[in-house]
């Protein structure tokens, strides 16, 4: 493997260690957490939480929404950027396709002659409104060059506005069993898991990929080296748009309404999916596989309390810690590769 | 060794067997060093060997494996740069550490500003202090310039003031003056012959064996890890401190083939950007070396920077192979042939945390190793590990992470990336700062070669020698502008200066 380089000196090569690979740290803890809500469980319900198919499916499909937005989230982190807008573009495309997936049994239907269509249509309309918010957050950051937390605060902001406008405040209801389908069962379960894989291999072995790690570690050098900074960035937001507007077509799925309030502090969650699983604010690093993991340790936290029976507050507060041990722990590594410079 | 009086003092510090290993590279081996109040001792040694490793464990940056080291006669252990700093130890890190968004001041006195009587930071003695300071270095900078504005050379002296604001016992200085041009690191010299006479002890990291020859009063040279000899300046010649270092001879340089001097591949005519550049006219030939002479500040990297695309230009043209083309971007120039190996490793150069194989290929990914989107890892890693065999890249694999790699190691792989994609014109900003003698010579070599076989390369650097050893003809820039073209025949230092010089009478 290593023959092509020139040998390290006689005596330089010995030490040559064992590396595993980074998601080994986080996934030993999401196993440290499942076996000691186990124990909790045997202790203190008298239940395994484990060996319960049923659990396991309800903890992966209440996380796989996040999941999905923390996928997009995760690629926009890797560029150096970060992603506010994500939960109230959830909110928005889940109105905006609720409006196209209306049956005809609905007494006030958002648009009556548009009733009983097939479900790509609804489909269709909130993955291209998650495009166009994506498109927007891209374009300011690469255009204006104002920073991604500001641009996304505004949209942030914007979205949740028009979410609300879209109705005047009203819930959409009454949608056609189509397209509650995608949100029932392990449907969602399954575009979670089909999401992490395209995106993971569109990080590790494509150009896209590549390009995404460029920016992140030296946009600069990026620059340099030939690679379209500015269009390369608006494609990320894109795509991060995309999967915010697929993961309010699924919450609207699923609650068969689309409501302006959904998706509240989604892109805090997803962002700390991201973080948890080895994303660095400071760009240039983290990897899907390392989400999903983290996308898991939430679903974890989440259902082991509800498990066991304990007030959400002390669910929060844990949620809390484990973030604030993720990101120190990332900068415990960071400087220990940085004592190299 | 002349024999000791008995009583004699402790020496500042002492390094007793000090060994490092990092995963993979054993850095350091049973070094043992001294270093005596009032004098300067040189270190030197081939890129990797280990320099920056042993100074960074004097300074506190980080602990040694095993080993001791004793200050004054009496052991300590420096757990981090604060500790040391207690003990009156100052580094100056071979890449830049200042915060790009304070002022020149805000960066010497951190942690340490003039308060006035309500705690508050007092500004004009912060500034006043500072002025003093720099006016003993005879630098002319205001003190609240945001320091990411400097160019990189006074960036380098800012660091210099830092340290020198400590009044330390013992000051390291790993590579002070790669980025400065020869005026700069005299008046560097001067003050660091005015801390020897105050009896400072300065350990002085250098690949310029010139400046060993004006200031150390003793050298010792590192070779993969090992302290291999010590001894008095003056008492080995040059070429025997050199084969210490590298444990071979060097190959000679090439004598630049006179230049075959083939058609223009660049032709730059009336070349403006508002501020930086003014009428700007040469010509570049294929198989040409064109060194670029000039002071810090008189456009050289300004010219590059515009020529790659980096900047906008408000007037004049330019012909890639007698095309008029825009170049208004680093795409329409590498799309046009064109390479640029930038002046700054860590700001512009290197991607830290990505691994030296994403280092290489990155210019080069999109148009050769791309298909359907996806990338041909294997043609890219074979394409990658010749060019680090080519350049002699020291480093256990292409998976370690560039910033593990040594200074001037980086270097290779930057100008790896930019070899690999095959440029007609390539753009060489100050590209051996950093790297020493042997890889020099190779790099040298490397370069002289490229351009025999046909490539056009405008090579910038701020070391005369260097300069006038590779150049076919040499074109002196001053504020902005081209200020004479001399053909190597003729050109020596002191006509190169003379057009460089701001005031000419
Ligand atoms: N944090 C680290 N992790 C892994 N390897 C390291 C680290 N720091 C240094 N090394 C390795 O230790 C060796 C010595 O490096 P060092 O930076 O001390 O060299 P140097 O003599 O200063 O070289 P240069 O002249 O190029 O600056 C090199 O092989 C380098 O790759
Ligand atoms: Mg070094």
């Amino acid at each position: 493997m290593d023959q092509g380089v020139e040998p390290a000196a006689p005596g330089k090569s010995a030490v040559r260690p064992h590396r595993l690979p980074p998601e080994a740290g986080i996934l030993l803890v999401l196993l440290a957490l499942a076996l000691a809500f186990e124990l909790l469980g045997w202790l203190l319900v008298g239940q395994s939480f484990l060996f319960n198919g049923q659990r396991l499916v309800v903890m992966i499909l209440q996380v796989s929404v996040i999941g999905i937005i923390a996928i997009g989230v995760t690629q926009v982190i890797i560029t150096g950027g970060i992603d506010l807008s994500s939960g109230s573009v959830v909110a928005l495309t889940a109105m905006v396709a609720a409006s196209f997936a209306q049956s005809s049994d609905a007494l006030r239907a958002v648009y009556p002659t548009l009733t009983d269509l097939p479900v790509v249509v609804p489909v269709l309309a909130g993955l291209a409104v998650g495009a166009v918010a994506g498109l927007v957050n891209g374009s300011l950051i690469a255009a204006t060059e104002i920073p991604p937390f500001i641009a996304t605060l505004g949209v942030m902001v914007t979205a949740r506005g028009f979410a609300k406008w879209y109705t005047r405040g009203q819930p959409v209801s009454m949608l056609t069993d189509a397209y509650a389908a995608l949100g029932s069962g392990v449907v969602p379960v399954v575009i979670f898991l089909a999401t992490a894989l395209i995106f993971h291999v569109a990080l590790r072995y494509t150009r896209y990929g590549k390009f995404t790690y460029a920016i992140g570690a030296n946009r600069e050098a990026a620059r340099i080296s030939g690679i379209r900074v500015g269009s390369h960035l608006v494609v990320v937001y894109t795509i991060a748009g995309v999967l915010s507007g697929l993961a309010g077509v699924l919450t609207s799925a699923r609650a068969i309404s689309g409501q302006a309030g959904m998706g509240l502090m989604y892109e805090l969650d997803a962002i700390a999916a991201a973080v948890i699983g080895g994303a660095s604010l400071s760009g240039g690093v983290g990897r899907i596989s390392g989400t999903v993991i983290g996308t898991l340790i939430l679903g974890v936290v989440t259902s082991g309390f509800t498990f066991l029976r304990i007030d959400a507050y002390y669910q929060e507060i844990v949620k809390g810690a484990i973030i604030v041990a993720a990101v120190i722990a990332d900068q415990y590594r960071r400087r220990r590769r940085l004592t190299a410079t | 060794m002349s024999p000791e009086p008995a009583a004699a003092p402790p020496p500042l510090l002492e390094l007793r067997r000090v060994s490092k290993s990092f995963p993979g590279v054993a850095a350091l081996e049973d070094v043992s060093l001294e270093l005596r109040r009032g004098t300067v001792h040189g270190l030197i040694g081939e890129n990797g060997a280990g320099k920056s490793t042993l100074m960074k464990i004097v300074a506190g940056v980080c602990a040694p494996d095993s080993g001791e080291l004793r200050l004054a006669g009496r052991s300590v252990r420096l757990s981090s740069p604060r500790a040391a700093l207690a003990h009156g130890i100052v580094m100056i890190h071979q890449e830049l550490n200042l915060m790009p968004s304070m002022s020149v001041a805000e960066n010497i006195w951190i942690r340490r500003e003039p308060l006035n009587a309500l705690r508050l930071v007092n500004h004009r003695e912060l500034n006043r202090k500072t002025r003093a300071l720099l006016d003993e270095l005879t630098i002319d900078i205001d003190p609240a310039t945001e320091v990411g504005v400097l160019p990189i050379a006074l960036r380098q002296m800012v660091e210099i003031a830092r340290a020198l604001s400590y009044a330390s016992q013992l000051l390291i200085m790993d590579e002070p003056t790669s980025a400065l041009t020869e005026r700069d690191a005299e008046r560097l010299f001067a003050v660091i012959r005015e801390l020897k006479a105050r009896g400072v002890g300065i350990f002085y990291v250098t690949h310029r064996m010139e400046e060993l020859a004006a200031l150390a009063d003793e050298i010792s040279v590192l070779r993969d890890g090992r302290h291999v000899g010590t001894s008095r300046a003056g008492d080995l010649s040059r070429d025997a401190l050199i084969r210490l270092m590298v444990g071979r001879e060097l190959p000679a340089l090439p004598a630049a083939a006179t230049a075959i001097r083939g058609p223009a591949a660049l032709r730059v005519r009336g070349l403006e950007v508002a501020g930086e550049l003014h009428e700007v006219s040469f010509e570049l030939h294929a198989g040409e070396i064109l060194g670029v002479a000039g002071l810090v500040g008189s456009g050289r990297s300004e010219l590059a920077a515009a020529l790659f695309g980096l900047t906008r230009r408000t007037a004049g043209s330019i012909e890639v192979r007698g095309t008029e083309v825009t170049l208004d971007s680093p795409q329409a120039a590498i799309a046009c042939g064109l390479g640029f190996v930038t002046e700054d490793r860590k700001d512009t150069g290197c991607f830290l945390g990505l691994s030296i194989l994403e280092n290489l290929e990155i210019a080069v990914l999109d148009r050769d190793f791309v298909r359907g989107g996806f990338v041909r890892a294997t043609a890219a890693r074979e394409a990658c590990e010749r060019m680090a065999r080519l350049l002699r890249v020291k480093t256990p694999g292409l998976d370690e992470r560039i910033e593990n790699l040594s200074g001037g190691n980086q270097q290779k792989v930057l100008l790896g990336r930019w070899l690999l994609t095959r440029p007609g014109i390539l753009i060489l900003d100050e590209p051996t700062r950093g790297v020493d003698v042997a890889a020099k010579a190779e790099i040298h070599a490397l370069i002289a070669q490229l351009a025999a076989e046909g490539t056009a390369v405008l090579m910038i650097s701020s070391e005369l020698p260097e300069i006038l050893a590779m150049s076919h003809r040499i074109m002196v820039m001053r504020q902005g502008r081209v200020s004479g073209v001399l053909e190597r025949a003729v050109a020596d230092q002191v006509a190169i200066m003379e057009l460089a010089a701001w005031t000419r009478a």
